[in-house]
């Protein structure tokens, strides 16, 4: 590989890196929207009624 | 009719990784790193990352906008979103698109997502032990019945019907399980999988060396060059009319220099320095780049909308849309880059590797390259579960949209939606399955709706967001509860630059790959999806047509029999 295609390997790989990075601290450091954000477990509500019609 | 609950997700997390999830699939892994070595890494990724800029981000950020509007109103598939946000009767009609798309594209999608399992399944058997290339090609011309209609139904571990259905039921499974409960749950657990999988595969990948001292040029080093080197060298001849043609591409050093000797004592040879000007120059880069951005993110598919209908009003959706996205294209510049070809070129070198499309890539050249490889067996599993991962969370999110829209225009609970679309795509699964001969129903429908269709819908979107609903009330609905802001350029981007790129890249594609037009020498032969069409007929091809038709004719009749629809379009509100 060459000179320029190793820079931008680095350049293109660096940037996505850096990027999703970034994204992801942002991500887990705002609290108040990280988990739970409507205050209730893993629910499948219709399908969950249907089963409870049935029994 | 039975009243329905208002599903939701659990966590932002949850629906980041599930849209990374629908975006990351095989295009990451095997079109990705063609596309680019075919135009030369560095101008590849200059047009690349400026179609990110000026179409992938601002349509997401459109989709996530408008599809948490109208989810806010109780909308959660294109035509009701549309409906909702338009007002206007036509576009309710439009949004038909957006559920025709990933219905479609299912039908056809699941069908390769087997192919992967059945894959990694033979790789653990023992049953991929190749010793040249057209042995893998045989492989998978019987796996995938490419013969003759027909021959691909067959429920052996060689092929391919076993794994076709245990895809299938494993979709409608997740699918049933509903929002939060199958597709979340199983992308929170299935990314993580697939990120780490790809690093082990990667790692195996950079650590090759030069596995086979009778080729010296065959090295990892060469591979990372034919993928990533700015300028390519090329080796020519002369025809008789006087015309140079390409003969082939040399990425070694030694066989450069060869190269250059033998073309100093030969008149009608010479080697060709292709530049990075040169190649951005080539509006077919421009094509090529911009359309890997769009189908990579799955804007303009009708999955986004529909998700991002589930999250309220507070929930953000800026840094939520940039995460997903930035996931992606981690997955498939930082990992697809470097693992696939550098493997193909450190086993079989440049020439047994130019010009492979993805399917010839996938299941020809990387299934060979892993037989040879130590730990062939394992890395071989590894690869192709990696690409089973990727592919569920795709179909996954093709199945949602359906679903969305027929529990909304039709009343129905998850269960009867779920029945009605599993016939639905049963029913189309099995026409592309039986006619399996040259993959030709597969290829016409992945031809007219996974890239004609998207590009229509697409513009559709960031015309609805940047005009319709008017670009100031987008940019404030964006920014409600929103964890960042979108750079105010973005409005200039998202209201002008976006459409007018669009619209041009659009119709260069329809002139390149419709009419056929070669858009450097100005030539035009009609491409073979008309030619299948209206100069040589062909029934496969007419008959995947006229299953497009019959199920965009069923949506708009489903359409028609709703009262909420009309009655945003008579009132101007809910």
């Amino acid at each position: 590989m060459t000179s320029s295609g190793w820079l931008i390997m680095i350049l293109s790989v660096g940037s996505v890196t850096l990027l999703l990075t970034w994204c992801v601290i942002k991500v887990f450091t705002t609290p108040e929207e990280t988990e739970h954000i409507h205050g209730f477990e893993q629910a499948t509500p219709d399908v969950e009624k249907d089963a409870s019609d049935k029994s | 009719m039975v009243k329905r609950i208002k599903e939701s997700w659990n966590s932002r997390l949850g629906v980041i990784l599930a849209v990374a999830g629908s975006a990351v699939g095989l295009g990451n892994f095997l079109r990705f790193p063609g596309q680019a070595a075919e135009y030369g890494g560095g101008a590849f990724m200059l047009a690349y990352f400026v179609s990110f800029l000026l179409i992938g981000l601002p349509i997401c950020w459109a989709e996530w906008t408008m599809g948490r509007f109208g989810g806010q109103a109780g909308f959660n598939s294109s035509p009701g979103i549309f409906n909702y946000i338009t007002r206007k009767p036509a576009f309710k009609y439009l949004g038909v698109i957006g559920v025709l798309i990933p219905v479609i594209i299912y039908m056809y999608y699941v069908y390769i997502e087997a192919w992967c399992l059945g894959y990694a399944v033979n790789f653990i058997a023992g049953n991929m032990d190749f010793h040249d290339i057209s042995q893998a090609g045989d492989f998978w011309g019987n796996f995938i019945g490419i013969s003759e209609n027909g021959s691909a139904i067959g429920f052996g571990l060689k092929q391919v019907g076993f794994y076709l259905i245990l895809v299938f039921v494993l979709n409608f499974i997740l699918i049933y399980r509903g929002i939060s409960k199958g597709i979340e749950l199983f992308c929170r657990y299935a990314m993580p999988t697939l990120v780490l999988i790809a690093l082990i595969i990667l790692l195996r990948v950079l650590t090759l060396g030069t596995p086979d001292a009778a080729y010296p040029e065959r090295n990892v080093s060469n591979g990372l060059g034919f993928m990533w080197n700015p300028t390519k060298h090329v080796v020519e001849h002369q025809a008789e009319s006087g015309a140079w043609i390409v003969e082939k591409e040399i990425v070694d050093r030694n066989q450069l220099e060869v190269a250059e000797k033998e073309a100093i004592a030969n008149a009608t040879k010479r080697v060709r320095q292709v530049t990075v000007s040169e190649q951005l120059l080539n509006p077919q880069l421009w094509l090529a780049a911009a359309g890997q951005i769009f189908f990579s993110l799955s804007v303009g598919f009708g999955v986004i909308i529909t998700y991002s209908s589930y999250l309220s009003k507070k929930d953000d959706v800026v840094l939520s849309g940039l995460a997903a996205t930035s996931a992606n294209e981690f997955c498939e510049v930082a990992i697809g880059g470097l693992i696939t070809l550098p493997a193909a070129v450190t086993f079989l070198g440049v020439a047994g590797v130019a010009g492979m499309g993805t399917f010839g890539l996938g299941f020809n050249v990387l299934p060979m390259v892993f037989a040879n490889m130590a730990f062939g067996g394992f890395f071989g599993f590894l690869f192709f579960f990696l690409l089973f991962l990727a592919a569920v969370t795709s179909s996954l999110s093709m199945l949602q949209p359906g679903i969305a829209f027929l529990e909304e225009a039709m009343k129905t609970n998850r269960k009867q939606s779920v029945a009605l679309l599993g016939l639905i795509t049963a029913l189309g699964c099995g026409f592309v399955v039986y006619f399996s001969e040259d993959v030709k129903a597969l290829d016409t429908m992945d031809f007219w709706v996974g890239t004609f269709l998207i590009f229509v819908l697409s513009t559709i979107q960031i015309v609805i967001f940047g005009w319709i609903l008017g670009i100031e009330k987008g940019f404030l609905l964006a920014h409600e509860g929103s964890a960042i802001r979108i750079p105010r350029f973005f409005k200039i981007v998202m209201k002008y630059i976006s459409p007018i790129f669009l619209i041009v890249i659009f119709s260069l594609w329809v002139a390149a790959n419709v009419f056929g037009l070669d858009l450097r020498t100005g030539e035009a032969t009609y491409s073979g999806y008309i030619k299948d069409l209206f100069i040589e007929p062909n029934a496969v091809a007419w008959l995947s047509v006229a299953l497009i038709g019959i199920v965009a004719a069923l949506f708009i009749f489903i359409i028609t029999l709703n009262p909420e629809y009309k009655k945003i379009t008579r009132k101007g509100s809910k």
